[in-house]
């Protein structure tokens, strides 16, 4: 069946079977990779993407349901070569070891970011707690959610 | 492609309205399913424990069937109210203090931004939170169907494991659940980690007279074939003082009265300890803030 979806701000149509899943329409379809594909059980969070400006596990959605709606992957963060300051965050505080849940945990900041600019330690626990990091022990993590709201209003272009 | 997860072929539908579903539910028969959050239906799909031909979409009815809403001395709850809607509603919360006991626990944030009220009741797991909060709160489910809408209760609701009142071409719409005050609840769950099924876990709710237990609630999860309310456990409380004594023996009775089977998240044992465990501190913790209403309403 034919699924149109909104990613990254740009209406994608493709022709699809109704039972794929939005995480394989984001990599296979669309060759967007950076959302990863690690459980399928609906546990770590490793492809988790912004639907609608949250946070959503895309393994346990179907693609066709995500027609009319506005998805957003890792590749929408930096932007013409400006980076989110979430990815500054990770960069400067070590946020990330393999790189497996960077993608979802990324997304996750930003949109708790968007709704509490100024997030505790507890509230950025909370909000990542669906999703898995085996290196980090999330104190890394939890430092480059912190340094992103502390470094909101810096720009930094990628060199 | 590699070896993954996904579920079988399906045909796909979108509902627009409660009476479009119904519609394409009646057209399309017995190996039609609603999908709404579809936090539960979609890994069962994958695991092709439910393998279903065609699938109504109801996600378009967010707009419709998400809301909560004070109506007179009843509360109204939209089936489409995702958890995260449950878990920010103060008015709710103010109510209604078990619902966010239960959402902190239910799953992850993720989860909770898709997962629907409606959806939790109907997939009528055992062990699922929001069912025994229903339970315990006394609620009543409204069903749509082509001929009209009609009431059950949570009792009625359940008729077993995954199996719910609802009839194929019917729709959960909304839950009701009465308000009395001075009355107060709470909910506790025992999981092996953070939003993991229950081991068991017990709401419980209280509402008081004259500083005496007017009525009293417990619904305990994972311990039945459905999330189980208590009916022993609110006839010893009624007329009672909210003190340990009582607490002590509604314990007695839900771990007497409840049916868990030892399996991979523990011993029956086990689980009847928790039940008496859960059952005393939910009730406490409802007792108090019972008290608080007592100034408040």
């Amino acid at each position: 069946m034919e699924v149109s979806v909104t990613v990254n701000g740009e209406l994608v149509t493709r022709d699809v079977e109704a039972r794929m899943l939005l995480v394989h329409f984001l990599r296979d379809e669309l060759g967007l990779t950076g959302t990863h594909w690690g459980c399928d059980t609906t546990n770590c969070g490793a492809c988790v993407v912004l639907y609608d400006d949250e946070p959503v596990k895309s393994c346990t959605v179907l693609a066709p349901m995500a027609e009319g709606h506005d998805v957003q992957t890792v590749e929408h963060l930096e932007l013409d070569g400006v980076l989110d300051p979430v990815q500054r965050g990770f960069m400067e505080c070590h946020g990330l070891q393999c790189g497996f849940c960077t993608p979802g945990m990324l997304l996750t900041a930003r949109a708790l970011l968007d709704r509490d600019p100024d997030p505790s330690e507890q509230t950025i626990r909370e909000a990542i707690s669906g999703q898995i990091c085996r290196c980090t022990g999330y104190a890394t993590i939890v430092r480059s959610v912190r340094w992103a709201a502390e470094h909101a209003d810096e720009v930094e272009v990628v060199p | 492609m590699t070896h993954m997860q996904v579920p079988a072929p399906i045909e796909y539908a979108r509902a627009t309205t409660v009476e479009d579903a119904v519609a394409l539910l009646e057209r399309l028969g017995d190996e039609a399913r609603v999908i709404a959050g579809g936090h539960s239906l979609l890994p069962m799909m994958k695991l092709r424990l439910a393998v279903p031909e065609y699938l109504v979409d109801i996600n378009d009815l967010h707009g419709d069937l998400s809301y909560i809403e004070a109506d007179g001395d009843v509360v109204r709850i939209g089936a489409m109210t995702r958890h995260r809607e449950l878990l920010e509603s103060e008015p709710l919360w103010d109510l209604f203090p078990i619902f966010r006991d239960a959402e902190l626990v239910i799953a992850d944030p993720p989860v909770r931004n898709r997962g629907t009220l409606g959806g939790a009741l109907c997939q009528a797991d055992p062990s699922e939170d929001l069912s025994s909060v229903c339970t315990t709160l006394d609620a009543v489910c409204v069903i749509q169907g082509s001929s009209g809408t009609r009431q059950v209760t949570m009792e009625e609701f359940h008729r077993g494991p995954y199996e719910t009142a609802v009839g194929q071409a019917e729709l959960l719409t909304e839950v009701r659940i009465p308000v009395r005050r001075p009355g107060s609840s709470a909910y506790l769950k025992v999981e092996r980690r953070a939003g993991d099924w229950a081991v068991v876990a017990t709401g419980a709710a209280i509402w008081l007279e004259d500083g005496l237990i007017s009525d009293a609630r417990v619904g305990l999860a994972a311990v039945g074939p459905n999330t189980t309310g208590i009916p022993e456990v609110s006839a010893a409380l009624r007329g009672r003082r909210p003190d340990e004594e009582a607490f002590a023996e509604a314990g007695r009775l839900a771990a007497a009265s409840c049916r868990p089977v030892t399996d991979a998240r523990g011993s029956a044992a086990y689980k009847r300890h928790l039940a008496d465990e859960l059952t005393r501190r939910t009730l406490r913790t409802a007792a108090a803030r019972a008290l608080a209403d007592t100034g408040a309403a």
